[in-house]
């Protein structure tokens, strides 16, 4: 039956070409997953590679890096894994796919609250979780005293914008105010701002914006940098009307704060190139690279933030540790499902 | 065909031990057990998410069927201004993946956007107030979209089932006095139903594993809360759990589609060569057949890639061409190449072990069996399904390394993500063929053999040349759908590997719209010339159907 033999022979020749090992030998090189997008992180690789002449590979995998990670477990060829949202991050550390750091660059550059005591990860930003309220319907000084618990009171009734309950940005959030009010008033605070939906809770955050433009919502929540891409016309005319509608406030009491964030993977088969990648990546020249890229707040002290971002106002960051904002994470997620925000 | 049943058989397997690895690694995922996850999912997540996903499977079952059906038996059938371009423009939304097509559509009608900025301007001297939208966000406005996107699956394979009917029936009925809707309810629909309801299946498998349109639009659908429960609840071993219900709940369906499509057998029977009666429509009637057919044509493609043009073309104007397009397009391309040349054969040999001897008295049952469970990994969500592949290629590679030092470690290789189409599409062309098979008569095989031919022979000059046009539209969806995947492209690329569906998926994400709209674009040019194939494929000169997912 030469059909068949032919099929088996393409099939298997096929399997062959496509699993052949990738990698060129020879260069030096750092292995990079991460859940930013790539064409963020290209400026800066692309830089890496010119002061050091090391090779960057970097694939972008949204869902799933812990599981691919753990699988490929002493074979994997990742080096470094540069992740967003705490939650994801310490998942990673806590399945053991990170390995600890020693480095006094590092030390030196990244303040002790955004850096694990034992170098296992290693902020790299500060993402902040702000309100957004309307420039024509919410007057100035009421929006500037706004508060994430003041979008839960009765006055805000068919006015508040907001994704997926669900979403890591929003998960975050609700447990730094579990952290500070407790379950019981979470349960009570999630119920009451569900009641004060104009919309579903979908989409992303930009969607805030927008509807807020256009009158669905009069406030929302939604993260500074948004506001800073839509205004800074990088996306368009059109998008730029979107941000600004908007007043972006840092919400009274103190900012929520998310982070992005860079680790060594544990079984690094370039772990010296890894560890001089993060090093690079916390310098003061990467650092206002890697913040203006995404309109994000630097981790290194005295690294300027963007005009855009910096117009928003101050960033006061609410005072918690990210592993107990991690660690609340399932909890959270429970009680968004209890109180039925997402339906 | 006895002496090929041992590799024949063999082949079948191996293609259904590929679909089965991210089974069995998510069964052992499901086995460590989920904590105390249930009772909270049983409470608060699943029935709600049950009731969105059964309206929503409810509603684009209607839409894919009704409209379907409906405008195949017009275009198949009649003659009205516009006929033959509509024709072909029907398949057309087949390029938009759902998730393009829910982004765009969120953009046009939102009240920021377009039409209701256009419409307040219009209005505006006026001053009626804010103007009462239909909101797209919602279960209805996800039926629209999906529904829009999907019919297609029934559109081919009805028109074909019409055109295939040929005229005697249809004169007959219309000398019994029947006309127009009766002659379509009575006659047609009975005649073309098995092919309606296998392209329904294919539609509502796709609207049961979309995650990127109804997470979108906010509608919860079980699929949904499988990703929430893995990515939010950090549950792998509870996504798995709810996951695999869901298939043995699909599985079912299934059986119990093939059950019925078995005893139809023969009723979808056409003639091949069979010319369709075309009847004329009176101008009035004519015009408001063209407009039934051109509406979903504007919904499903027209309306969204417009939107699309134009917002890539403001792209362009102001920054340029995206540097990485072409290799965008080209690892794509390349990706859903192997994908379709690895399944095609493994398809080829599931219809053939499934058909048996074409002896009237002996039922296949191995053969069926091994072509239901290739079929099953359609109705595994992709993510899952590459989560599955990610620990069982992981776990592979770890015996590999082990064992068998130099072999290269499979993960993170292209050769895991053409593994994830495979499982997930196999069953597309394991379905056209198998339905293709039933149009080949036994009676062909035993004159071959009477004269002499051997079962390569008979596959080489009989089967492979009838079964021409299902390959060629079972070849041709595969290829769409592969490039059109994104959560297990997501997941498993290799390094530095960026397809249109992730380069697109990326800008979204990220809400630099116009940028992703270029790829979002270029997606859907690059399946026209794919969907031009398939309506040409659709009626070669030989009068034979195209996708004949008959009998």
């Amino acid at each position: 039956m030469s059909c068949f033999r032919r099929a088996v022979f393409l099939a298997a020749s096929l399997l062959l070409l496509l699993g052949g090992p990738l990698g060129g030998a020879g260069a030096a090189e750092v292995n990079v997953y991460t859940t930013r997008e790539a064409g963020l992180l290209r400026p800066l690789t692309d830089l890496f590679t010119e002061r050091t002449g090391i090779q960057v590979r970097t694939v972008f995998v949204q869902g799933g890096l812990a599981e691919r990670l753990e699988s490929e477990g002493r074979r994997s060829p990742a080096d470094v894994a540069i992740v967003v949202d705490v939650g994801n991050l310490m998942e990673l550390v806590d399945r053991g796919l990170t390995q600890p750091v020693e480095s006094a660059a590092l030390e030196a550059a990244i303040p002790a609250g955004l850096r694990d005591a034992q170098g296992r990860w290693f902020a790299l930003s500060t993402r902040a979780r702000a309100i957004y309220a309307s420039r024509e319907r919410v007057p100035e000084g009421e929006a500037q005293g706004l508060t994430y618990e003041a979008l839960a009171e009765p006055r805000w009734r068919g006015k508040v914008c907001v994704r997926s309950g669900q979403h890591p940005y929003n998960t975050a959030l609700f447990s730094i105010l579990m952290i500070q009010h407790g379950e019981a008033w979470l349960r009570d605070y999630l119920t009451r701002l569900k009641a004060n939906l104009a919309r579903r809770a979908a989409g992303g955050d930009r969607e805030v914006a927008r509807d807020i433009l256009a009158g669905v919502c009069d406030v929302g929540l939604a993260n500074t940098y948004y506001a800073g891409l839509m205004l800074s016309g990088r996306g368009g005319e059109e998008q730029k009307r979107w941000g600004e509608a908007v007043r972006v406030v840092m919400p009274a009491g103190g900012t929520a704060v998310n982070i992005s964030a860079g680790a060594v993977a544990r079984n690094a088969p370039n772990r010296a190139e890894a560890v001089r990648l993060l090093e690079f990546m916390a310098s003061p020249e990467a650092q206002t690279l890697y913040a203006n890229g995404n309109f994000e707040n630097p981790v290194r002290p005295g690294t300027p933030t963007n005009p855009i971002v910096e117009s928003f106002g101050a960033l006061t960051p609410r005072e918690v540790s990210m592993a107990e904002v991690a660690a609340r994470r399932a909890a959270v997620s429970r009680i968004v499902d209890e109180v039925g925000f997402d339906r | 065909m006895r002496g090929v049943r041992v590799p024949l058989h063999l082949l079948a397997a191996a293609g259904v031990a590929v679909v089965a690895l991210p089974v069995l690694a998510l069964l052992a995922a499901a086995a460590r057990g989920s904590g105390d996850l249930w009772p909270h999912l049983i409470r608060h997540v699943l029935p709600g998410a049950a009731v969105e996903t059964l309206l929503l499977l409810a509603g684009v079952g209607a839409v894919v069927v009704g409209v379907g059906t409906g405008t195949a038996w017009l275009v198949a059938c009649h003659r009205f201004p516009g006929r033959r371009v509509l024709s072909a423009a029907l398949v057309l939304p087949l390029a938009l993946p759902a998730y393009v097509s829910a982004y765009a559509w969120l953009d046009v009608l939102h009240p920021a956007g377009p039409v209701q900025s256009g419409l307040r301007a219009l209005l505006a001297p006026l001053e009626m107030g804010p103007l009462p939208m239909p909101e797209i966000r919602s279960l209805p406005g996800c039926v629209t979209v999906m529904g829009s996107v999907l019919y297609p699956y029934v559109y081919l394979p009805a028109r074909a089932a019409f055109l295939a009917q040929g005229a005697e029936l249809v004169q007959a009925g219309r000398g019994l006095g029947a006309g127009g809707f009766r002659l379509f309810r009575s006659i047609a629909l009975p005649l073309a139903w098995p092919a309606v309801a296998a392209g329904a299946s294919l539609a509502l498998l796709e609207a049961l594993n979309d995650v990127g349109a109804a997470e979108f639009l906010g509608v919860r659908t079980l699929t949904v809360s499988v990703y929430v429960t893995w990515i939010t609840r950090s549950s792998l071993a509870g996504a798995a759990q709810v996951a695999l219900a869901i298939l043995v709940l699909v599985a079912g369906l299934l059986a119990l589609e093939s059950w019925a499509r078995a005893r139809l057998r023969g009723r979808g029977a056409g003639r091949e060569g069979a010319v369709p009666v075309l009847r004329t429509l009176s101008p009035l009637a004519g015009w408001l057949a063209a407009l039934s057919c051109l509406i979903p044509v504007l919904l499903g493609f027209l309306i969204p890639a417009a939107y699309l043009a134009w917002a890539a073309w403001g792209r362009v104007a102001a920054f340029g061409p995206p540097r990485e397009l072409g290799a965008w397009i080209g690892n794509s391309a390349t990706l859903s190449a192997a994908a379709t040349l690895l399944t095609l054969p493994a398809a080829l040999a599931l219809a053939m072990a499934a058909r048996g001897e074409a002896l009237p008295d002996r039922r296949p049952v191995l053969g069926r069996a091994l072509l239901r469970a290739g079929r099953l990994g359609y109705a595994l969500p992709g993510g899952l399904v590459a989560v599955g592949l990610v620990v069982a290629f992981g776990a592979l590679d770890g015996l590999t390394e082990d064992w068998a030092r130099p072999l290269p470690a499979l993960s993170g290789t292209a050769s895991a993500l053409v593994a994830a189409y495979f499982v997930r599409f196999l069953a597309i062309p394991a379905g056209g063929l198998d339905a293709g098979y039933a149009g080949i008569r036994p009676q062909l095989d035993w004159s071959a053999r009477a004269m002499g031919a051997g079962p390569g022979r008979i596959l080489a000059r009989v089967h492979l040349p009838l079964l021409a046009p299902s390959l060629l539209a079972a070849a041709l969806l595969v290829f769409l759908d592969t490039m059109k995947e994104l959560p297990a492209t997501l997941l498993l690329r290799p390094f530095d590997r960026e397809t249109l569906a992730t380069a697109l998926y990326a800008e979204a994400a990220r809400g630099t719209y116009e940028e992703g709209a270029v790829a979002a674009l270029a997606l859907v040019a690059a399946g026209l010339p794919v969907i031009a194939l398939l309506v040409l494929g659709g009626r070669p000169p030989g009068g034979q159907p195209g996708l004949s997912a008959r009998g």
